[in-house]
């Protein structure tokens, strides 16, 4: 093991977190102000890698798709939150989470129904091709790199847009109470459907970004899905800042787990079980860094003051 | 009990799976009691959920956990059995169904006790989620362990025994699943009429008042998870003998929303509410599955209309509104 190895690790570590970071905001935000469970967020993720993918091989440009990803996903939240969503925000969180489970199903089945059963690819556009030298002599994708800047780049202007401008004013306000924005003359079902549609296209922005480095394929967004719950879940469901620390936390125990915990099981046991034993707890060991915060805080780690 | 409404549907709903394998069986068209025997396991399954969701108000996403330990717990002790390796201490597995059935409900009992434990700390969407969690952690633990299975799951090449029944005659394996979910529903009568029960349905109407007349929620709810944990983690072990094979796909989040989706679809905390959702689930399955490849999205959007429109489930069309709520 080098220290390049593990630059390169923790990197690919960050890179996971600021991709969960986009999810976690938008299911986060979704949250925070409308009270809303929402398991379909997975599938905005996938709507935004289809959109871009398939705009992409039409185009010829990554540039064109990432733009269709965003409108794609952000029409998708839109429509979802006008005809079924809007409905739900009165119910329980078991309506809530049945009706998003529902849409889970239409959305994968339609999602094959149009595209079919093999994946799509993505090219990683050609101004962003090749590795940059690290540090210690090891070569790091630019791509990735630029998933990290691209992402960091997003969060700051999330930050600048909820802290700043009247829309993240109305957003702050509906988070901490609804009925009073209401009655001062707020329209919030179009702040709701804005909202809606905002967290869709960060969810949508991710699935075009990470389609250019996986596979573009029907069920991609659920395995993102159950890691950003489990982020927003660390970070105190309500809160941007906690999400932001979260998916990096959750970013980088994931891959350095992976990445140590098989070496660090070769002091105690034979190899042939150190990657079986290391493996099976590194696949946990986020969940297991879960309980572990929820044990101590119930509500997370920056749990929000009003709630 | 009075011939109310809702018993009468109960009994029809309990005599209907009976009739419909043996139907099936003297017609010559076995199909039909995997189907039931399915529709009864699942049942089992969302019955005890529905102790923890219907009755304790304790959303829980995680229940496939309990379901693919019972599986896992039938699988294993299947696959010792065959090939003679010692489990531990010399113990080299069994066939017998009875045993397998007890480690099946102490295992997901245990397990529910450590989850519970700890998820039982937060309440609301935290909850939700920390089930979700704790489930996807003995999924990604039943993934990547490759001693049974891994990934590709685990055959169980023949169904287990049981004392003084042919198990591989498919009518008799329903009535087994049918006998062992008739049970559950009792238990399940028994629980909720009992003064535990009013104390769990009290803690999910009213947690302050509870604890104010000197009862823990916390402690009648950990019971009551553990309890529902149990009956899932049977249906489990049932539910492979049914296949004669575990998966991880037994304890995917899926799962843990089918059984939820099953509990909604009957209507929640009714006594046959289970059972009833189980049987539309698997005759909507079987009937989309057979007219259209894409029976998911219908699926879907069945489910989404009856989540925004049709509150009460099935059974609460069927039988009327619950009197207790």
């Amino acid at each position: 093991m080098t220290i390049a190895l593990a630059l390169e690790q923790l990197l690919n570590g960050i890179q996971l977190g600021v991709m969960l970071f986009l999810m976690a905001a938008g299911l986060t935000l979704i949250f925070g102000v409308m009270g809303l469970i929402n398991l379909a967020h997975g599938s905005l993720y996938m709507v935004g890698a289809f959109a871009c993918a398939t705009v992409a091989a039409w185009t010829g440009s990554f540039w064109i798709g990432l733009v269709a990803s965003l409108i794609a996903a952000a029409a998708a939240g839109a429509i979802v939150e006008l005809v079924v969503i809007r409905r739900l925000y009165d119910r329980d969180h078991l309506d809530q989470v049945l009706a998003t489970f529902a849409l889970i199903l239409m959305f994968s089945e339609g999602t094959r129904w149009l595209f079919g059963s093999f994946p799509l690819y993505l090219d990683i556009p050609p101004l962003l091709q090749g590795a940059v030298a690290l540090p210690g002599g090891t070569e790091y994708p630019l791509y990735r790199l630029a998933i990290i800047a691209a992402g960091a780049l997003v969060a700051f202007g999330l930050y600048m847009l909820i802290s700043r401008t009247r829309l993240g004013m109305r957003i702050r306000a509906g988070e901490s109470d609804r009925e009073m924005i209401g009655a001062l003359g707020v329209d919030i079902r179009t702040l709701y459907t804005v909202v809606f549609a905002l967290g869709a296209a960060l969810a949508g922005f991710a699935g075009a970004m990470v389609g250019a480095i996986q596979s573009v394929q029907v069920g991609m967004g659920e395995p993102v899905l159950i890691l950003a719950f489990v982020v927003i879940v660390i970070g105190g469901i309500g809160s941007i800042k906690g999400a932001l620390l979260g998916a990096l936390l959750v970013g980088v125990t994931d891959t350095m787990g992976r990445f140590l915990l098989p070496k660090l099981m070769l002091l105690f046991v034979p190899p042939a079980q150190a990657g079986m034993i290391g493996g099976a707890i590194a696949s946990m060991l986020i969940y297991i860094v879960m309980a572990v915060i929820l044990a101590v805080k119930p509500r997370g780690l920056f749990p929000p003051a009003h709630a | 009990m009075l011939l109310t409404r809702e018993n009468l549907v109960n009994l029809i709903l309990a005599l209907g799976l009976l009739a419909v394998p043996l139907a099936a069986n003297a017609l010559g068209q076995p199909f039909y009691i995997t189907l039931a025997t399915r529709v009864a396991i699942l049942a089992l399954a969302a019955t005890g959920l529905n102790l923890a969701l219907g009755v304790g108000g304790l959303v829980s996403f995680g229940h496939a956990a309990f379901f693919g330990i019972g599986g896992y717990a039938a699988g294993i002790l299947a696959a010792h059995n065959f090939s003679g390796d010692p489990l531990f201490f010399g113990f080299s597995g069994t066939n017998q169904m009875w045993i397998i059935w007890i480690v099946a409900v102490a295992m997901a009992g245990l397990v529910g006790l450590v989850i519970g434990a700890i998820s039982l700390r937060t309440s609301g969407v935290y909850f939700i989620m920390i089930t979700l969690a704790f489930a996807q952690m003995v999924y990604y633990f039943a993934v990547s362990w490759p001693a049974y299975g891994g990934e590709d799951g685990l055959s169980i090449l023949v169904r287990n025994q049981f004392p003084g029944v042919m198990t591989m005659v498919p009518l008799n394996y329903f009535l087994i699943c049918y006998v062992i979910l008739l049970l559950g529903i009792a238990l399940f009568a028994v629980i909720r009429a009992s003064r535990f029960g009013a104390a769990l349905q009290a803690a999910r109407q009213n947690e302050v008042r509870v604890a104010t007349v000197g009862i823990q929620p916390y402690r009648i709810r950990l019971t009551a998870f553990v309890i529902s944990a149990a009956l899932t983690g049977l249906a489990g072990a049932l539910f492979a003998d049914l296949n004669r094979f575990v998966s991880p796909s037994m304890l995917s989040w899926h799962m843990s929303g089918e059984l939820i989706v099953l509990i909604i679809l009957g209507g929640t905390g009714r006594l046959f509410g289970p059972l009833a959702g189980a049987a539309l689930y698997v005759a909507f399955e079987y009937a989309l599955g057979g007219l259209t490849e894409r029976w998911q999205f219908f699926l879907g959007l069945i489910l989404l209309l009856v989540v925004l429109f049709a509150r009460g489930g099935l059974l609460g069309v069927l039988a009327g509104k619950a009197r207790h709520g």
